[in-house]
């Protein structure tokens, strides 16, 4: 197989696919993102007690039907993190930033999302954080910004 | 599913029931070699097929590959501007990035001496005398604007010739658009 | 339980990016290798099976494109995988089982480079609550590392070490695409990336193909003179939500390792499809590796990534190491998903 420098009478073209899906929910992926449309975390108890977050239409050791959404955080927990020197324009911010899984307060896992701190300093495993809301909201992970460190007792 | 039980903070207000995941994703698309080659004789108003070692069959627009016995298809051939039509279909329904006025014919030319039929379309006739064994020719667009695309082929027109008799190549093997004849063990390759 | 052996496999040179060659092209030359190493034409092939994803250079079908590579008509069995070629190597040997065909094709092939690939692979998360985010495969990857890092598991150093001699031994493997030699502790100097990885954590990005032959019991005893036989195969999957997961440990992996009967005999060699150096150290740990094994002498993933074919790869560098005779017994693993969220265990042994 040669290689590409060897490939100049090979033609070339920007090639730009886009799927603009709207995808249904269910009532229990509903449920959060309704959550998060009014500004608060929505977790679902599982069989075991433990509270998932974000919810799970069935448990994930039983696999029975779970129903018992409950209100979660909105602050908690940096569990593990990741800092991010160079985001990506697709990236939640367009500064460095730190990756974090977050459990609510009150929650027994932890989610996904993006952690403004300013620099990687200022981040360390459990450390307290809060989510800072966009103020158009419509029911989708982005209408939280970003996670922000909570302010100080 | 059973009932859900909702925390008071959600409990009366209306549910999201979809949410918006539209996704953009940008590539660098590169043709490969045999792609390559015949865009680049398109660019200069020739139409190049290519070969396959074993089984001689003609493919245009070129792979890189036979199916039937999986070797490259090195050899080019330059194949004439003139085929006929082996199937066709006449679009009436507008959609999303549509070029053409409704309705339009778009039809598999089998180009002479090839044996592979393009997809093209035709016009410069009603769409409906359009038919199956109708000979047609590619109307090219102006030199200065000849291109490595197939859009240099503004689109295939009829010759005036007779019509002639549709023989589908490998149609013996299942390969007739439609048809699906029983195949026997060990038939073609 | 019918007899199942990997009797040929062959590989591209994995590299960066591929432009003069699309997927059928960069196909026909690996296939048309592993079928004259069995000795064998499609024409004795009794079924077909490939994996790959059409997102990665954004080809919608090129799965149907590249069947054109080994030659499918008349119409041959065939079927494929939205995988690792490790995945259509399972649904191949399964189809043995059953008894009806002797000889299974097995090819996978990976052209990442027209696109995004790290933003390309966020399509495959859940698409409501993480996919939005866009979180790439090398973050998703830092935060499991951070986590087995607090737990204890893993630490820089020791990745330093993967990390070093992955690409020191991948000098010694000519299909490799990143080689080099540099101690460890040079490593650590330099500076992280997507923090807590370094550069030297990340696998490259490749373009590349590969390609077994398996066949059963006799078929695989007259066609190779040292049949690989797959004394066991297993996959386990992980929960899709990243937060239910320990990411510091891979519990698919030792589960299909133990139904995989690992641990029934010694394991001399083991190629560990461990993208990122920390999932290297996870993974010995859930397959119970220990120093008497060889770990990853092709250098690994980390010396060539083909997605939906490093894999394979691992399961093939076993097999060439068992019908060469330089070893009798290793276990291949494959790997899929983020933060090692599928796992596939493959023991082989040579004839004693």
């Amino acid at each position: 197989m040669s290689d590409g420098a060897a490939a100049d009478d090979v033609l070339r073209a920007p090639l730009v696919i886009e799927y603009p899906f709207r995808r249904t929910t269910g009532p229990v992926i509903g449920a959060f993102l309704t959550g998060l449309r009014e500004q608060v975390l929505i977790g679902i108890r599982g069989a075991d007690g433990r509270v998932i977050v974000p919810p799970v239409e069935y448990d994930p050791v039983t696999s029975e039907d779970l129903t018992e959404l409950v209100e979660v955080g909105p602050a908690g927990e940096v569990t593990t993190w990741a800092w991010v020197t160079d985001p990506h324009p697709k990236h939640p911010l367009d500064r460095p930033f730190a990756w974090v899984l977050v459990r609510p307060d009150g929650a027994d896992t932890a989610m996904l999302h993006a952690l403004d701190a300013g620099s990687p300093e200022a981040v360390r495993t459990g450390m307290r954080v809060a989510p800072r809301w966009r103020a158009e909201r419509e029911g989708a992970i982005t209408d939280i910004e970003c996670f922000v460190p909570e302010a100080g007792p | 599913m059973a009932e859900l039980t909702l925390p008071a903070s959600i409990a009366g207000v209306e549910p999201v029931r979809s949410v918006r995941t539209p996704a953009h994703l940008d590539y660098q698309f590169t043709a490969g070699e045999a792609t390559s080659r015949f865009l680049r004789g398109i660019a200069e108003r020739r139409i190049l097929g290519e070969r396959c070692p074993v089984c001689e069959k003609v493919y245009v627009p070129p792979r890189g590959a036979c199916p039937t016995d999986g070797v490259p298809t090195a050899e080019q051939v330059e194949l004439p501007h003139e085929g006929t039509i082996t199937s066709f279909c006449v679009v009436n329904v507008a959609f999303y990035g549509q070029a053409m006025e409704i309705p339009y014919v778009s039809a598999l030319i089998l180009l002479d001496r090839s044996d592979l039929p393009i997809m093209h379309l035709i016009q410069e006739v009603a769409a409906d005398e359009v038919r199956v064994g109708m000979r047609v020719e590619a109307v090219w667009v102006p030199d200065d604007e000849l291109a490595p695309t197939l859009e240099s082929i503004r689109w295939f027109r009829p010759t005036g010739e007779a019509d002639v008799a549709v023989d589908m190549p490998g149609e013996g093997e299942g390969t007739g658009l439609g048809s699906w004849p029983e195949l026997s063990p060990g038939s073609g390759a | 339980m019918r007899d199942v052996a990997i009797i040929a496999f062959a590989q591209s040179e994995h590299r960066r990016r591929v432009d003069d060659r699309n997927e059928v092209e960069m196909l026909m030359p690996v296939v048309g290798e592993v079928l004259a190493s069995a000795g064998m034409t499609m024409d004795d092939v009794g079924f077909t099976c490939s994996g790959s994803t059409d997102y990665l250079a954004g080809v919608a079908f090129s799965f149907v494109m590249t069947l054109d590579g080994v030659g499918p008509w008349p119409p041959i069995q065939e079927s494929h995988v939205e995988m690792d070629g490790a995945w259509a190597l399972y649904e191949a040997w399964v189809k043995l089982q059953l008894g009806d065909v002797d000889t299974a094709l097995v090819y996978c092939y990976a052209k990442s480079s027209p696109g995004d690939l790290p933003m390309v692979m966020t399509r495959q998360l859940d698409p409501y609550s993480v996919a939005p985010l866009w979180p790439d495969a090398v973050s998703l990857a830092a935060l499991q590392t951070r986590a087995a890092i607090d737990a204890g598991r893993v630490t820089v150093e020791a990745m330093a070490e993967v990390a070093a001699r992955s690409r020191r031994d991948a000098m010694g493997n000519p299909k490799a695409q990143l080689a080099w030699d540099r101690p460890a502790a040079d490593l650590l100097a330099e500076p992280e990336t997507v923090a807590p990885l370094r550069r030297h954590d990340c696998p490259p990005i490749s373009d590349g193909v590969a390609a077994v032959v398996l066949a059963a019991a006799d078929a695989a005893r007259g066609r190779a003179s040292r049949p690989a036989w797959i004394r066991g195969i297993d996959h386990r999957v992980e929960p899709m939500a990243l937060g239910l997961r320990d990411l510091t440990d891979s519990p698919s992996t030792r589960l299909a390792a133990e139904r995989a009967g690992l641990h029934d005999g010694p394991v001399e060699v083991a190629e560990v499809h461990a993208p990122f150096t920390s999932q290297e150290l996870i993974l010995r740990a859930a397959l119970g590796l220990d120093g008497d094994t060889v770990v990853n002498p092709s250098g690994g993933a980390l010396a060539a990534n083909p997605m939906m074919t490093a894999g394979l790869v691992r399961i093939g560098e076993v097999a060439r190491r068992i019908s060469d005779g330089e070893h009798r017994r290793g276990v291949a693993h494959a790997t899929s998903g983020p933060c090692l969220q599928q796992n596939l265990v493959c023991v082989l042994e040579g004839d004693t």
